[in-house]
């Protein structure tokens, strides 16, 4: 087939509008979906069908729509985790890691316990706040420490703190606060959970069943957090210069080792915040395997996200209906399939803001070009 | 000469990039067997003309000839089929391979096994015809910039360019080796290559080229003028479009109290070997100290002690201050402004905008700083008010800082350094790459330093600005001060003696004897 044009890139020389890497976003997630959709059509599948069940079981009710707002927040918090750091050109791959020890450390306050288990409500929950942000911290401190002072590869050293954060907190659940042998503490007392929607259902009966709890409120809050330290203070400014030019950074008199070690304890933080929001609204224990790689996912949404804290928000959302949707979807496998599309078309936009597609005809003069942006 | 047929017809060609007309109805020819200069300051639309040539960029409306025919470049790929080949600015060349596997990378041949030693022979061959000489066998991180410039032609030759652009070739090379590349362009022309020749410096333009096209703001204000004639002021008038005053006004002034003195200094370089070997200084002010010598003989190091960018041995007071060893934060909050040798990878940060570049030192205080935030509506302000106070050209305060040109950013800089008041201002080659008009500019603003007080250590490797600028001239050289003379009775050769490594004292005693010799006893 001879096509009537031919098809070229060229060098953006100019800005790239600002609407245009919200609409590659916005377009890659379509395309996947049709994409998605053809694959399903060739195995004999209905993709109608199974999209209409999608989005039923993500957005079609009340309480799939808290179950995916469920599934969205600890994304959000490891992805502005990884969104602080990224920015700063720290690539912290240990969000996982810091998840698992914020999720100890806040386990700790009712575990040993540190507070009288009868103490308020917001006293403990506030407690595990600041310990799982403390843990999270102190997670993030070594590799800072060791990049900041030493320059020892934080790739490495954060992946490989993951590990050693797992099986520090296995160590911990299959031994001294083992409930009866499982690899799990016992259930949390009722004061150590975060406030659902549900616990009000006496009060207000569509409230019923709906298990959406207070951290998403804690989520929200950080995202803004996140936004004014990045895009509005002295710090988040001093972050920017640094990731941009180093050189530059150190030449303006920015302290950087300490700002290496600052920003990955920030990171570290909300990914322990993350961790704490889960066990403390949903699992209601320490437990193995209370992520399924939400601090991998944080790299990836801070991505797609395009390092942008309210981004990142919208992004999570949308993984975490592909998460839910996979538990409810046979072959559960569909919601991967989807993301690693997702993934594949967000990565390959990105050829769109750095290139001009032009789509030129031939056979007739040059006037005859189309500009495609 | 002038009958020789054209190598590169371009005309009318117009460049449109959003919000700018780059090149505004552009004509010109190149004829086979010139050196055509094309000159114009930094924005003038030189390179995008040019780019457009080598296939680059396409133009927005407008035709080009190569030997007389139409052609229409999609690709770089292209103008290189057609014979361009365009020497870039910035060198595109791998460090850790060899000068042959640059040459070939890329090439379709050899297919499979390299059989570099065959290939070094034929980059030799190509080597003695042009009169190009760098080992074949060297790595591209072992050659000086000069070599590896070289290695960029000898990339392009091996293509078989027969139209030549060179992107302002001079600007990174040392007085000798622009002498070779001279030579080198006059073999290359002599053996029927045509070149383009990229430059806003005069001299060279004079020295070099057969004709001149002159661009101002996009437009041709002179188009294939023969050179025979035109003097430096002629060419600078038709660049700036008004008359150039080449040594800038300076203003007789007492220097007042001690603002920099430097004591014993001694530094190492990048590569661990000393930089500075003990030495004195002493800048007041009100006054400019001008550091002359051979690039690499210590001037950057000396300028990072002082920033606090190198640690060293040795005492450094301001304002009676020790800054020896410190981090650069102490330096800055003690007034010291930093103009970097290094515009791109040290004084600015390219995807920043210039608002977040105008306020790298100021965002500390009051009243960029409010509290634990930056007022941006401030900052924005100011920097709108600094880019029109100092002429800077870009659409607005939001524009990237890489996406200005090497004498805008610059004025950003000074806007950012100068706009911190410092009591001492360390600028090195700050007007290295610039153009007459933002020299000009710059010099002045450097002056205007002066007159209000500020102590200025400027290290130059023009000798003629240090001597338009400073008040006393101090020569380095491997690190040591050989010698320090007013400006007023600084005598050339004297200078250049001792960038060339004697001391001051013995180059007068060796007069004074040869003086007394001569004086029949």
């Amino acid at each position: 087939m001879k096509l009537p044009f031919t098809v070229m890139f060229e060098k953006r020389m100019d800005d790239v509008p600002k609407w245009l890497p919200a609409a590659t976003s916005i377009g890659s997630v379509v395309i996947a979906f049709i994409i998605s959709g053809i694959i399903l059509k060739l195995i004999g599948g209905q993709p109608m069908r199974v999209g209409k069940f999608f989005f039923e079981a993500t957005f079609g009710s009340w309480a799939a729509v808290s179950d995916t707002l469920v599934k969205a927040t600890p994304l959000i918090m490891v992805g502005l985790a990884c969104t602080i750091a990224f920015k700063m050109k720290l690539w912290n791959i240990g969000a996982e890691g810091q998840f698992y020890i914020g999720a100890f450390a806040a386990s700790l306050v009712v575990l040993i316990p540190m507070v009288p288990l009868d103490s308020p409500r917001f006293v403990i929950i506030g407690l595990m706040i600041i310990m799982g942000m403390i843990g999270g911290a102190a997670w993030g401190f070594i590799p800072g420490v060791l990049k900041g002072k030493f320059g020892v590869n934080e790739i490495i050293t954060t992946l490989m703190l993951n590990y050693i954060a797992i099986l520090w907190n296995n160590f911990w659940i299959f031994n001294k606060w083992s409930d009866a042998g499982f690899q799990m503490t016992p259930p949390f007392e009722k004061t150590a959970w975060l406030p659902r929607l549900a616990d009000y259902a006496r009060e207000y009966k569509a409230f019923s069943g709906i298990t959406l709890h207070l951290g998403v409120v804690i989520a929200l809050v950080a995202t803004v957090v996140v936004w004014w330290v990045l895009e509005r203070s002295r710090w988040g400014y001093e972050i920017k210069l640094t990731g941009d030019n180093k050189e530059a950074a150190r030449y303006a008199g920015i302290n950087i080792v300490r700002n290496i070690i600052l920003v990955m304890m920030f990171s570290g933080a909300l990914a322990g915040l993350a961790g704490m929001s889960e066990i403390s609204g949903v699992v209601h224990r320490l437990q193995e395997r209370i992520s399924p790689g939400y601090g991998f996912t944080g790299i990836i949404i801070a991505w797609l996200a395009k390092l942008n804290p309210f981004a990142v928000v919208l992004v999570s959302i949308l993984f975490g209906a592909l998460i839910v949707a996979g538990r409810e979807i046979q072959p559960s496998g569909l919601a991967q399939l989807l993301q690693g599309i997702i993934l594949f078309m967000v990565i390959s936009s990105d050829v769109l803001l750095r290139y001009k597609i032009r789509f030129i005809r031939l056979h007739s003069p040059a006037a005859g070009e189309v500009e495609v942006a | 000469m002038s009958e020789s047929p054209f190598a590169v017809e371009m005309n009318d060609v117009v460049i449109r990039f959003p919000g700018v007309l780059a090149n505004d109805h552009v004509n010109f020819t190149l004829r086979q067997g010139e050196i055509h200069a094309l000159l114009g300051e930094n924005g003038a639309g030189k390179s995008t003309l040019m780019n457009a040539l080598a296939g680059l960029y396409r133009p927005t409306s407008g035709t080009i000839k190569i030997k007389g025919e139409t052609v229409n470049f999609s690709s770089p790929k292209d103008a290189i089929a057609k014979g361009i080949g365009m020497v870039h600015q910035h060198f595109m060349l791998v460090p850790t391979q060899t000068v042959t596997e640059n040459i070939l990378l890329g090439l379709d041949q050899p297919r499979f096994f390299m059989r570099l030693k065959e290939y070094d022979q034929k980059v030799l061959a190509l080597q003695d015809q042009f009169g190009l000489r760098v080992d074949p066998t060297a790595k591209i991180w072992q050659l000086s910039v000069g070599e590896q410039q070289r290695v960029e032609i000898l990339k392009t030759l091996y293509r078989g360019a027969n139209i030549l652009i060179m992107d302002e070739p001079t600007a990174v090379l040392a007085p000798q080796e622009i002498d070779d590349l001279i030579e080198t362009m006059r073999s290359m022309v002599a053996q029927g290559k045509s070149i383009v020749f990229i430059s806003h410096k005069l001299q060279e333009v004079t020295a070099v080229a057969d004709r001149v096209t002159v661009l101002r703001k996009g437009k041709v204000t002179a188009e294939g003028v023969s050179i025979t004639g035109m003097t430096k002021r002629d060419l600078a008038q038709l660049m700036v479009g008004r008359d150039v005053v080449f040594s800038v006004a300076k203003k007789p002034q007492k220097p007042g109290d001690v603002v920099l003195s430097i004591r014993d200094v001694r530094a190492e370089n990048n590569k661990g070997v000393p930089a500075l070997r003990g030495v004195n200084l002493e800048v007041r002010q009100g006054e400019i100290l001008g550091i002359a010598g051979v690039s690499g003989n210590g001037q950057s190091e000396l300028a990072e002690v002082i920033t606090g960018m190198r640690p060293c041995q040795g005492s450094i007071l301001i304002n009676g201050e020790d800054v020896a060893n410190q981090p650069p934060i102490v330096s800055i909050r003690g007034g010291v402004a930093h103009v970097p040798e290094d515009r791109t990878h040290v004084g600015s940060a390219p995807n920043l905008s210039i608002t977040d570049n105008t306020i790298m030192k100021a965002y500390r205080e009051q009243p960029v700083a409010k509290g634990w935030s930056v007022d941006f509506t401030y900052a924005r302000e100011n920097a709108r008010n600094l880019k029109r106070a100092y002429e800077i050209l870009a659409p607005s305060v939001e524009t990237m800082a890489r996406k200005l040109s090497g004498g805008n950013l610059q004025k950003v800089i000074l806007a950012r350094e100068i706009s911190i008041e410092p009591r001492l201002m360390v600028a090195v080659q700050p007007t290295r790459g610039l153009d007459v008009g933002a020299i000009e500019a710059i010099q002045t603003l450097i002056l205007a330093q002066r007159e209000s007080g500020t102590a200025v250590l400027l290290v130059s490797e023009e000798l003629e600005e240090l001597l338009s600028l400073s008040d006393r001239i101090a020569v380095i050289y491997e690190g040591e001060i050989m010698g320090i003379v007013p400006n007023e009775n600084a005598d050339v050769e004297e200078l250049g003696l001792m960038m060339t490594g004697s001391h001051l004292e013995d180059i007068r005693k060796q007069k004074a004897a040869s003086d007394a010799g001569r004086v029949p006893s």
